[in-house]
């Protein structure tokens, strides 16, 4: 036991102490904060968009007169006929001429260089908005009375339990189930790489037989694997108390931008979704719409948060212990890196192929045979079950899913070191299938 | 201190060692010979628990090899290496450490040994920042940190210059003057009769000969001399014992002769000296490099 400490404690400090890991520690957090900052600061300060585009005018059809308010990024400017407004543009300063026939059909805009689709858009849905409302207010429709048949219906989920009925988040489900399934994925090939990795090079550098003539190959691969995921583990945690911390910060010093971008970001939604109508259904649409992002925010506190930490943690912990367990038996066969591919491919195969269901079948149906199933297996479980505790998993299937994720990782660990215990000390044989079946039955 | 019982080991495809017995006793240096295959580094796994054998027993001091004996042995693989990336002097007390000793000991101890071998410099330096025969040096320190009593040196002197060869084995010496038993696993047939007392020889798996290294080569002796007369060449049908060759030297010949059974030296020199004058006369004992070819290419 004391020996796997000291094992733990090399493997854990050698890479903890890298200028690489360091380096990615806080870079990510920085990087992650500062993209984020970098879009809140230009959505805010509209930096991106470039100087106020002057318009000239010229308006045929007269329904737009007095009525077109420009923004931002335009300005509007009511030039007299078209045909000299035409013929003069490029001497005029103006930076877009646009052209409104009197029957309010082949409507042009006329620049320099090709129109943005940006700025022709803006005024497109500038022009749409006064037109709607002119063709509503001929044909004596009352645009309220309108908007309000237009309004569109909305299916609430719920759920029913003992307890009562209780609002049920899909969203929310959906986005922490895949989160949790995606961090789970990419850290069991991240830190499982690093196992193998660390017992390559242990087999390379040919310091194994001074090792194991001090402790058992088991100690050895246990020590290696509890060591990276220590480190896995520090990183996770790093991560994100700096991403809180930075955010805290970042936050702090954009508040008055961000504001003021999350009311662009959601006029612009709102604006995208209207049909027609003025500025006054505009706004109580977008009320009426749900949006999913505040929405999954509103709704996270409703899930099983402290289930699906716990299992988060279950697991990361037994799916991470059972794949780099296999992760070490394919670097004990090997004598390089460039060899592992043989071996990589059918331990990863159970993960890639979950993860591409995941994001289908499972998360669309996470009570269907399959993703029950899938979610038992314990090469599939640990990304399988994430997406589906979410939802609401009976406990029954929960424990019969640790219970076999368990038993799972045991198996395979045994399995596992049995063909390390070989590996590490076969140099320069390429090892085949076969030969992984031979080691795994010699005798101690 | 050491007995090697009957030792089977079997891997898929080949028989490593069929029945291996030795017995190596207390405070000798042992030499572990044979050619590549002979199946040296599997019996030497076997003794550091590695891996374990098919049947037979190894026991130290009467007691059956177990867990406890780690930190009592210090082994020298001859595919040797430490980690790269690792500082030398941590490296050390990390490999001292899991031989059981505390890290205060460990990092005493190694810092002695940095000292007595002059590489107390290098110890915060990175295996890959060192020269060879510095990691070598570095390997040797990690073997015997533990004062084991029994040390297992599988080619110890490959990738040093002959400076630091000689450094190491007066280290090596030294250890076993102060008790230590050392086996030592080696082709290099000089360094055997120099340094070892006693010795075994495996091929294909097989022990074919042990014993101590006089005995051995008094076992070999053959009644092989080199005479060296005055005068010109003998004529060879004449003399009562055999002679092997016969070559000229600046002040007269030497001769290679072998006596026929029941002869001694008495009769030759008593046949020679009314013949000539006689300047040398030196028994050929056969030295270990040949007892170890001809015990080999003899046993197939």
């Amino acid at each position: 036991m004391h020996k796997i400490l000291l094992i733990i404690k090399r493997e854990y400090f050698s890479r903890v102490k890298k200028k690489s890991f360091l380096l990615v520690t806080f870079l990510v957090p920085v990087l992650f904060i500062g993209m984020f900052s970098l879009i809140v600061y230009l959505a805010a300060s509209q930096g991106g968009l470039g100087d106020k585009k002057k318009v000239e005018v010229v308006d045929e059809s007269g329904w737009f007169a007095g009525k077109l308010k420009g923004g931002k990024t335009i300005e509007y400017s009511v030039a007299g006929d078209y045909a000299t407004a035409k013929k003069e543009f490029l001497k005029s300063g103006y930076d877009y001429l646009l052209y409104i026939p009197a029957t309010v059909t082949n409507i042009q805009l006329f620049g320099e260089k090709t129109p943005s689709a940006m700025h022709s858009g803006k005024i497109e849905e500038e022009l749409s908005r006064i037109a709607v409302a002119r063709r509503l207010g001929d044909a004596h429709i009352d645009s309220a009375m309108l908007a309000g048949a237009q309004k569109q219906v909305s299916v609430e989920p719920k759920q029913i339990t003992e307890n009562g009925e209780k609002d049920a988040h899909i969203y929310a489900a959906y986005g922490v189930g895949l989160a949790c399934a995606f961090l789970i994925y990419m850290s069991l090939f991240l830190y499982g790489a690093q196992v193998m990795r660390g017992v390559i090079e242990e087999k390379v550098s040919r310091i194994i037989e001074v090792i194991i003539s001090s402790v058992k190959p088991f100690q050895l691969m246990l020590g290696k694997i509890i060591g990276v995921g220590m480190v896995g583990l520090t990183q996770f945690v790093l991560w994100i108390a700096l991403t809180m911390l930075l955010s805290t910060v970042a936050g702090t010093a954009l508040t008055g931008n961000k504001g003021k971008a999350m009311q662009q970001i959601q006029q612009s939604q709102g604006m995208s979704e209207q049909i027609g109508g003025n500025g006054a259904h505009q706004t109580e649409i977008t009320a009426a719409t749900d949006n999913p992002v505040a929405s999954l925010m509103a709704s996270l506190d409703s899930l099983p948060v402290t289930q699906i930490v716990l299992c988060f943690l279950f697991y990361f912990f037994f799916g991470y212990m059972l794949y780099s367990a296999l992760f070490a038996a394919v670097g004990s066969a090997v004598d390089n890196e460039t060899e592992t591919q043989q071996f990589i491919l059918p331990v990863t195969l159970p993960l890639i192929f979950t993860i591409i269901l995941s994001q289908t079948v499972i998360v669309n149906n996470p009570d269907s045979a399959l993703s029950i199933w899938l979610s038992m297996i314990p090469f599939t479980a640990p990304i399988a079950m994430m997406i589906r505790i979410p939802f609401h998993v009976p406990p029954i299937q929960i424990a019969a899913s640790m219970l076999l994720m368990v038993l799972g990782f045991l198996v395979t660990t045994w399995v596992a070191a049995r063909i390390y215990r070989v590996g590490i000390l076969m140099y320069g044989k390429k090892a085949s299938y076969k030969e992984l079946a031979k080691w795994f039955m010699y005798k101690e | 201190m050491l007995s090697i019982r009957n030792i089977v080991k079997q891997y898929a495809g080949h028989r490593a060692l069929s029945g291996v017995s030795i017995e190596v006793e207390q405070g000798k240096v042992f030499g572990l010979l044979g050619p590549n295959g002979a199946g040296k580094t599997s019996l030497i796994r076997i003794i550091n628990q590695i891996t374990a054998p098919d049947s037979g027993e190894v026991l130290i001091n009467g007691q059956k090899l177990n867990q406890h004996h780690i930190g009592s042995i210090g082994y020298l693989p001859e595919e040797r290496g430490l980690y790269k990336k690792m500082e030398i002097g941590e490296q050390i007390v990390y490999l001292a450490q899991l031989k059981g000793l505390t890290e205060q000991e460990a990092t005493r101890r190694a810092k002695k040994w940095f000292v007595k071998l002059e590489i107390e410099s290098w110890w915060k330096k990175k295996i890959e920042e060192l020269s060879k025969g510095m990691q070598q040096k570095a390997q040797f320190v990690a073997t015997v940190i533990h004062e084991p009593e029994l040390i297992i040196l599988d080619e110890p002197f490959t990738g040093f210059d002959p400076v630091n060869a000689e450094i190491i084995k007066n280290e090596i010496l030294e250890l076993n003057r102060n008790g230590a038993t050392i086996i030592f696993s080696t082709h290099r047939m000089e360094s055997v009769e120099e340094l070892c007392d006693s010795i075994a020889l495996l091929n294909l798996s097989h022990k074919i000969l042990d014993g101590k290294v006089r005995d051995i080569r008094n076992q070999y002796r053959n009644g092989t001399y080199i005479l060296e007369h005055e005068g010109g060449a003998v004529s060879t049908a004449e003399l009562p014992f055999e002679v092997v060759a016969q070559k000229a030297t600046e002040d007269g010949n030497r001769m290679t002769l072998k006596l026929t059974p029941g002869q001694t030296l008495n009769d030759v020199l008593a046949y020679m000296l009314p013949l000539t004058r006689i300047s040398r006369v030196e028994e050929v004992v056969p030295d270990m490099n040949e007892i170890f070819i001809q015990a080999v290419s003899t046993h197939k």
